[in-house]
């Protein structure tokens, strides 16, 4: 057992009345979408709530709201966030109701989804919530029965004096507990005292999905609420220059046409508030339909713009960020990359002396990879609803970081910033796209200006060629081997427009004597963002793919070859700043070489292997593939994954199975390629997804048991897969793929 | 403008729309249903499908107009509990991860297995390939249709 400080946001003792009956549906806010699982569980509401925390609220009859803090775009927080808080609650989980949380940073902390941080960051917050409430619960039983708090045991919602008998549910000691003082400390149980985390627990929100409910941002609506659209540049490297809106505003149901600024001049940019395009022509109607026909009658001019610079403030502190002029496209960013990847680089890692190890070499294997930009391509489009009445404001946005957002909303707007209340609808993906929150600006500025409630939607066109994309990225590796074939150096020089993918600090830095890392960018106005697991969905792939190589010239078995560097990278490691952690990063390998039975023959089956670590989460994958009248059908992924305790075991492998499939996907077909600044594929009749009948045939995914507090799953399973393709293409073909996308629009190799 | 008779999961209703409106868009702006989704408008992705006559069609494709006198059904009518076997194993295989894409694709489904009871896995590639999940849970879905076919 463990003992940890509680600090919790302030109560509001407010004790609120739930209606009951018939009425209950109405009490909640829309945004409740409150998972009721049963009808009978509607027909026992309470009839009263009494907030504990503001993570919970308990009813009289013993029934508990959890409110989850942050927002979710699939990954399942909001069922595995609330299981925390339940378990430490003691709580049975067939009585606990979610709620979404509104966005309000001093109650509910960070409230972020991405960088696959959330469960790792809630871990002991939310279970600190839940076992403060229970603190206070045992503490007004103890008062009630005039007995020791000592003596007090809880079981699944219910408090228990063994030495007089007496039991209680938590809802009749709810309205004495939360007038208690809540304790400076709380005592966590033990790992094996779990009674719900690590065991499988339904998606709180499935039976609304299926039934198709109104829970994402786009479906939020609001009397009287208009509809409004974008007109951004065509190309990249231009602005708005004039516009002729007399035919659009003479189409039925257009109210106006609008241009307007996002941001106030001066305004100083966060890392979140990257906008290719910060000048737009909006039109705003009464119908989704009658906007976007009317949008086609727009006519307006567009110029180049100059050059010129800006200061970010982001997560790794200030920086600037120079933006050139011109319309650029992939022909031309293919040669200046194939230029700087020639030149030498940024040296930003140095290990012994690889230029004497080079020179001794027996043998040098170098290659270079490639990877295009992505589009994110979340299947629910950007979208933002804004109502801004004189100085307040009333946002509903599918949207990752609402805190990162809601200072530029409130300098655009000229307004406070606790005057803008943030609901956080459930997003149809994001994947990094939705942490960049423009488009919620765009909104609350489209709603100030005509001063009407307002829905923004992206159509799916806007939406592919806005920018944001997964940068471009270049890297090449060189290897030497001496006469008994060990890896004596390494060399990796990588790049990107605009960023440079490289991680100087990972495997296999420090297993290797001589090592060296450089690196190197190129400027551009195509601007670019956080896309599932960043610069690692690049690096993943062309390092395994060339480890993979690298074991074959080498003549030894590609898992084992990776374990021996590992072994000595745990043993005896080179250098200091090594990110890793060599026995868990093995474990995922070994655990996957057992798995996939990898040492037995499996006929015509070609593995490929691929391992990698990032976003504090180790992940291995053997994928089978098979040619069949030319094409790739991956036949089976197995997957091992070390990211500490599983809270919500088969959401976990949710997760996996999507992410190994998505990577997939983006391997074979993922692509989008500009021309004078015209990102060239504007919809999914170009832009190719992984569909159904490409999508593994098995997945089969396994965890690493162990107790260390748990660490993400969003993103780490996604970058290897792309090695893993990679190297099961290369044994089924004979060719090795040095030039994502492997297949891109062709139906067959070749 | 035009007044148009639509028969929607068991229900009449009356609208005054532009009569290329696709059936997508007075669902969701028009009737308030927004169970059907928008995702391409092109008929690439199947976000938006919906029965048509007991057929899988794309709603953002299809003007209102077309669609009078014949029977519709939406995710939100798809059964009145939300027991339909397909809800009923989506629920079991706890498929959805943003659960975006997932009324099209369990309108897909129920479309198919209502056409075929026991799809084969090529049945389901050729019946499901229209609907893009970018979340990756196809596998899932596959599973998950299987089931639906023996509680079906
Ligand atoms: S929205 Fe209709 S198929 Fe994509
Ligand atoms: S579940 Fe997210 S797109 Fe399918």
């Amino acid at each position: 057992m463990s003992t940890i400080k509680t600090s919790l946001g302030r109560r509001s003792f407010l004790q609120t009345s739930a209606l009951t009956g018939g009425g209950l549906m109405l009490g909640f806010s829309w945004m409740a979408s409150c998972t009721l699982k049963t009808e009978e569980e509607i027909l026992s509401m309470p009839n009263e709530w009494f907030e504990i925390n503001s993570y919970l609220k308990i009813g009289d009859n013993g029934v508990v709201t959890i409110y989850t803090p942050n927002p979710e775009f699939g990954q399942n927080v909001r069922t595995s966030m609330p299981m925390l808080i339940a378990e430490e609650l003691d709580m049975d989980w067939q009585k606990v109701l979610v709620e979404q949380a509104p966005f309000h940073a001093s109650k509910y902390g960070f409230q972020f989804t991405g960088g696959s941080r959330g469960i790792m960051s809630r871990w002991e917050p939310l279970r600190m919530a839940g076992a403060s409430a229970r603190h206070l619960l045992k503490e007004a039983a103890a008062q009630t029965w005039n007995v020791s708090i000592d003596d007090i045991t809880t079981k699944s919602g219910f408090l228990i004096h063994e030495g007089t008998g007496n039991k209680a549910g938590y809802g009749e000691m709810a309205s004495l507990a939360a007038t208690l003082e809540v304790p400076e400390e709380v005592q966590l149980k033990d790992i094996s005292d779990f009674n719900i985390i690590g065991k499988s627990q339904k998606n709180v929100d499935a039976k609304s999905i299926v039934t198709g409910k109104s829970m994402f941002g786009m479906d939020y609506k609001q009397e009287g609420m208009l509809y409004a659209m974008i007109e951004h540049p065509p190309a990249f490297g231009m602005t708005l220059s004039a516009v002729d809106d007399a035919a659009a505003k003479a189409m039925p149901g257009i109210r106006d046409v609008i241009t307007f600024k996002s941001y106030k001049d001066g305004f100083e940019k966060g890392g979140f508030d990257t906008n290719a395009f910060p000048e737009l022509v909006a039109i705003i109607g009464n119908s989704t339909w009658e906007v976007m026909q009317a949008k086609k009658k727009l006519s307006v001019d567009w110029k180049p713009f100059k050059a010129y610079s800006e200061t970010l403030s982001g997560f790794r502190g200030k920086q600037t960020v120079n933006i050139p002029a011109g319309l650029e496209s992939t022909e031309s960013h293919k040669t200046r990359m194939a230029e700087l990847a020639a030149k030498p680089g940024r040296v930003v890692r140095k290990d012994g002396n690889p230029e004497e190890a080079f020179k001794k070499a027996v043998k040098i294997i170098e290659k270079s990879y490639s990877a295009p930009f992505l589009a994110h391509n979340c299947m629910e489009p950007l979208n933002a609803f804004a109502h801004v009445d004189g100085d307040k404001a009333t946002i509903a946005a599918p949207i990752q970081i609402p805190g990162m957002i809601v200072s530029t909303i409130a300098s655009s707007l000229g307004i406070p910033e606790e005057n803008i209340e943030m609901v956080m609808p459930r997003m149809g993906g994001g994947f990094g796209r939705k942490a960049y929150g423009h488009y919620v600006v765009e909104a609350a500025m489209i709603s100030q200006k005509i001063n009407a409630p307002v829905k923004l939607v992206y159509t799916r066109e806007d939406d592919m060629t806005n920018g944001i994309y997964r940068p471009a990225y270049q890297a090449t590796y060189k290897a030497a081997l001496d006469e008994n074939n060990n890896l004596t150096a390494l060399h990796v020089k990588a790049g990107g427009i605009p960023e440079s993918p490289l991680f100087a600090n990972r495997f296999p830095a420090g297993a290797i004597d001589n090592y060296v890392a450089e690196e190197w960018s190129i400027d551009s106005n195509i601007t670019i963002g956080a896309f599932r697991a960043p610069r690692s969905n690049f690096m993943a792939g062309a390092e395994q793919a060339f480890l993979d190589e690298v074991a074959e010239e080498a003549g030894k078995d590609p898992i084992q070859f990776r374990l021996d560097l590992l072994k000595r990278a745990k043993e005896d490691p080179v250098g200091e700043r090594n990110d890793y952690d060599a026995e868990r990063y093995a474990g995922v390998l070994e655990l996957v070489r057992d798995k996939s039975a990898w040492d037995t023959d499996r006929g015509n089956l070609n593995r490929g292997v691929s391992a990698y670590f990032c976003h504090n989460t180790y992940a291995a994958h053997v994928l089978d593939l098979t040619i069949e009248n030319g094409k790739p059908v991956v036949q089976n992924v197995c997957c091992a994954i070390d990211c500490g305790i599983v809270v919500n075991p088969d959401a976990a492998v949710n997760m996996a199975e999507g992410a190994i499939t998505d990577g997939i996907g983006n391997a074979f077909y993922g692509e989008l390629t500009f021309k004078d600044g015209v990102p060239e594929k504007t919809n999914f009749h170009q832009y190719r997804m992984i569909r159904m009948s490409e999508a593994p045939k098995e997945i089969d995914v396994h965890f690493v048991q162990n107790e260390i507090a748990p660490t993400g799953m969003g993103e780490p399973p996604f970058p290897p897969i792309f090695g893993a393709v990679a190297n099961a293409m290369y044994k089924a073909t004979g060719v090795r793929q040095y030039s994502q996308p492997f297949l891109g629009d062709k139906q067959v190799l070749g | 403008m035009s007044e148009i008779q639509l028969h929607i999961n068991g229900k009449d209703h009356q609208i005054n729309v532009d009569p290329n409106t696709p059936i997508l868009w007075v669902l969701r702006d028009h009737l308030n249903m927004s169970g059907t989704k928008y995702g391409c408008g092109i008929a690439q992705c199947g976000a938006c499908t919906i029965h048509l006559d007991g057929v899988a069609i794309r709603s953002c494709s299809l003007p209102v107009s077309s669609v009078q006198g014949k029977s519709i059904t939406t995710i939100e009518g798809l059964s009145k509990n939300g027991d339909h076997p397909v809800q009923q194993a989506w629920i079991e295989h706890d498929v959805p991860q943003c659960g975006y894409c997932q009324a099209g694709q369990i309108m897909s489904a129920a479309a198919l297995l209502e056409e075929n009871a026991h799809p084969t896995d090529t049945d389901i590639d050729v019946a499901m390939n229209g609907n893009i999940c970018r979340c990756g849970t196809y596998t899932r879905i596959k599973a998950a249709i299987k089931t639906a076919a023996k509680i079906a």
